[in-house]
């Protein structure tokens, strides 16, 4: 337009920004440290005090190597990769539903795990062959059957997935019945409610090698697709018909990112049960402190993410020693306590 | 035989739509619309709120399937192009001009899309391309800006930058002036003149400003019942084809041979 002045701007302009992107990198960097310096230190933190810890450390025997190498380590680097996917189906929940409250668990995924671990320890309680098709597929099986069956349900109740609104209601009303069949057959067994309560509260003390295993091969299948992707992402951001007009196929782009938020949080939510806040708040704090694209997000939410659970591991493990926290009672205090100075600074900036 | 005709004959024919019938759900919007969209040439769709002109323009674009009825892009069913090859050819702008996380020059090299694809892997090509746009749209300076820090005229610079990067022979716009202050609805009028007239792009908006609809070469007038009419400007005046759309009479005064719409303000009988 000729009547406004052309800035002698050259044609790096277009280009990310070199401090921004020096920004993305430091931010990277600190999440890294902070990663392996929880991890070095999760090592000496458990029922045992620091002193005994280190003593271990430095002349191991038998008991103290499984402890440390067997039990906690596992349970850290678990830790991380839970965090971590979290963060990943966080951001691509918030990308997918475009609304930045969206989280993980809105396809009903949580109610969903909820009860198929409700069902499993009541099938445990209830007769032999109950207990042993309970111990088959354990209770990581049937959270994770569960978390299937309600994403299942919310797409059937959704009818496909041309709308996201409806997607978004599909999901609570599931939510909420699952939520209504779990309380009622609670109700019926009290024993069950007590064994239910550290799954729904999350817990990463059931964390080994064997789920780590699982989280990590998760985690690589949902990094690769959603990166690949997050242009969609992107594109989305502008309109759904925008996005339309520049050649994206929304339904095929749609279904793609859903089957990585629904296996990354089925996942998650079979090895270290219901665990709030992290997912919503790990793409909130990077979004906060950079401008990302969604390729940038995609690989800060999950550094993010996991840092966070980890972090959240550690002073569950150490607050109340020699006992435990429920690491869920944790992120929830400080998620929540982050939302809550996230929404007073927004309401104060008008 | 018709190969060789149109080998020969460059297709003048940006859009073109036979029988066209849109709706939303139970809703018919529009039926049995038939309009050829020139190319090389800036065409305006008035009308009063509500008649189906972003119905119209959505259904054009690819955006909605038509109930009834076919549409051609450049002489092809629009169908039968692929996504991509559609994305290239034919570009869109939004009525909202949408607040996002990412930088201008994000949003401006999304316009690049259709020609880089999944990876953005962006040649010098497309970023010569995203300049242009910027420049020509004035949005250059708020490149590294996030848009969702910029003003509602800001973004909307921005969304038209994006829009002419995909360098597409038939551009749709749906209120593209909307939230821009006067001398910037001059500046997209004299641009979407400039495409049409230098480029030779087929350029079709809706336009809320009957002063400024006035300015482009034809005019699409939808009414109530769909297409009052269709023609160049002098063709809608003479038939009054405003006047008919909006069920009351649409005062336009010639100024200098500039077309004007001048408010009514006096009590009139048929007010």
């Amino acid at each position: 337009m000729t009547a406004l002045p052309v800035p002698a701007i050259g044609a790096g302009a277009l280009d990310a920004d070199g401090g921004e992107s020096a920004r993305f990198l430091g931010w990277v960097a600190v999440c890294l440290a902070i990663t392996l310096v929880i991890t070095c230190g999760s090592l000496v933190v458990g029922t045992s005090s620091i002193r005994t810890s280190l003593h271990w450390l430095l002349s191991p025997d038998a008991q103290s190597s499984v402890i440390l190498w067997q039990i906690r380590f596992p349970r850290t680097v678990g830790a991380w990769f839970a965090g971590a996917l979290l963060g990943m189906a966080g951001a691509v929940a918030q990308g997918v539903f475009r609304n930045p409250l969206a989280e993980p668990y809105l396809l009903g995924t949580a109610s969903g795990a909820a009860l198929g671990v409700t069902i499993s320890l009541m099938a445990a309680d209830a007769s032999m062959s109950g207990l042993a098709w309970a111990g088959q597929i354990g209770v990581t099986g049937a959270a994770c059957v569960g978390a299937c069956v309600a994403i299942a349900l919310t797409i059937t109740l959704s009818r496909g997935m041309l709308q996201t609104a409806g997607l978004l209601l599909a999901g609570i009303v599931v939510a909420f019945l699952l939520s209504a069949v779990t309380s009622l057959l609670l109700l019926t067994q009290p024993e069950t409610w007590r064994a239910m309560q550290a799954f729904l509260l999350g817990s990463t003390g059931f964390l080994s090698w064997s789920s780590v295993i699982l989280l990590g091969v998760v985690f690589l299948l949902c990094i690769v697709p959603a990166t690949l992707l997050s242009r969609g992402l992107d594109a989305l951001t502008l309109g759904e018909d925008t996005a339309q007009s520049l050649g994206l196929s929304l339904p095929a782009l749609r279904l793609a990112l859903l089957g990585v938020l629904s296996l990354a949080t089925a996942a998650v939510v079979g090895q270290v049960g219901i665990v709030g806040f992290v997912g919503l708040v790990a793409p909130h704090l990077v979004r906060q402190t950079l401008t990302v694209n969604h390729r940038q997000l995609l690989i800060a939410a999950p550094l993010c993410g996991g840092a966070l659970l980890q972090a959240a591991d550690l002073v569950s493990r150490w607050i109340v020693r020699p006992t435990e926290l429920p690491v869920g009672a944790v992120t929830a205090c400080v998620g929540g306590s982050y939302l809550i100075v996230l929404l007073w600074r927004r309401s104060r900036d008008g | 035989m018709a190969e060789v005709m149109r080998a020969l004959i460059p297709v003048r024919a940006g859009l073109a739509c036979r029988e066209l019938s849109v709706g939303y759900g139970s809703r018919t919007v529009l039926e049995g619309v038939s309009l050829d969209v020139r190319a090389a040439c800036w065409t305006a769709v008035v009308g009063p709120n509500g008649c189906g002109k972003s119905t119209l323009l959505r259904a054009l674009a690819g955006l909605m399937a038509p109930r009834q009825g076919t549409i051609s892009l450049q002489g092809r069913q629009l169908t039968s192009w692929s996504r991509r090859e559609r994305a290239r050819r034919l570009a869109w702008l939004a009525q909202t001009a949408t607040a996002t996380d990412l930088t201008a020059a994000e949003v401006v090299s999304l316009g690049r899309f259709a020609h880089c694809g999944w990876l953005a892997h962006r040649t010098a090509e497309d970023a010569a391309a995203m300049r242009r746009a910027m420049l020509a749209t004035g949005s250059l300076p708020w490149a590294r800006r996030r848009l969702s820090t910029l003003s509602g005229g800001e973004r909307q610079r921005v969304h038209l930058a994006r829009m002419l990067a995909v360098e597409a022979s038939v551009l749709v716009l749906d209120e593209p002036t909307t939230h821009l202050d006067p001398p910037h609805q001059e500046d997209v009028a004299r641009l979407l003149r400039q495409q049409a007239h230098e480029c030779g792009v087929c350029v079709l908006s809706a336009i809320h400003d009957l002063s400024l609809a006035l300015m482009a070469d034809r005019l699409i007038v939808l009414g109530d019942g769909g297409v009052i009419g269709h023609g160049t400007v002098r063709d809608a005046l003479n038939h009054d084809w405003l006047s008919k759309a909006f069920q009351t009479s649409v005062n336009i005064v010639d100024y200098d041979g500039v077309h004007l719409w001048r408010p009514q303000l006096e009590m009139t009988s048929n007010g």
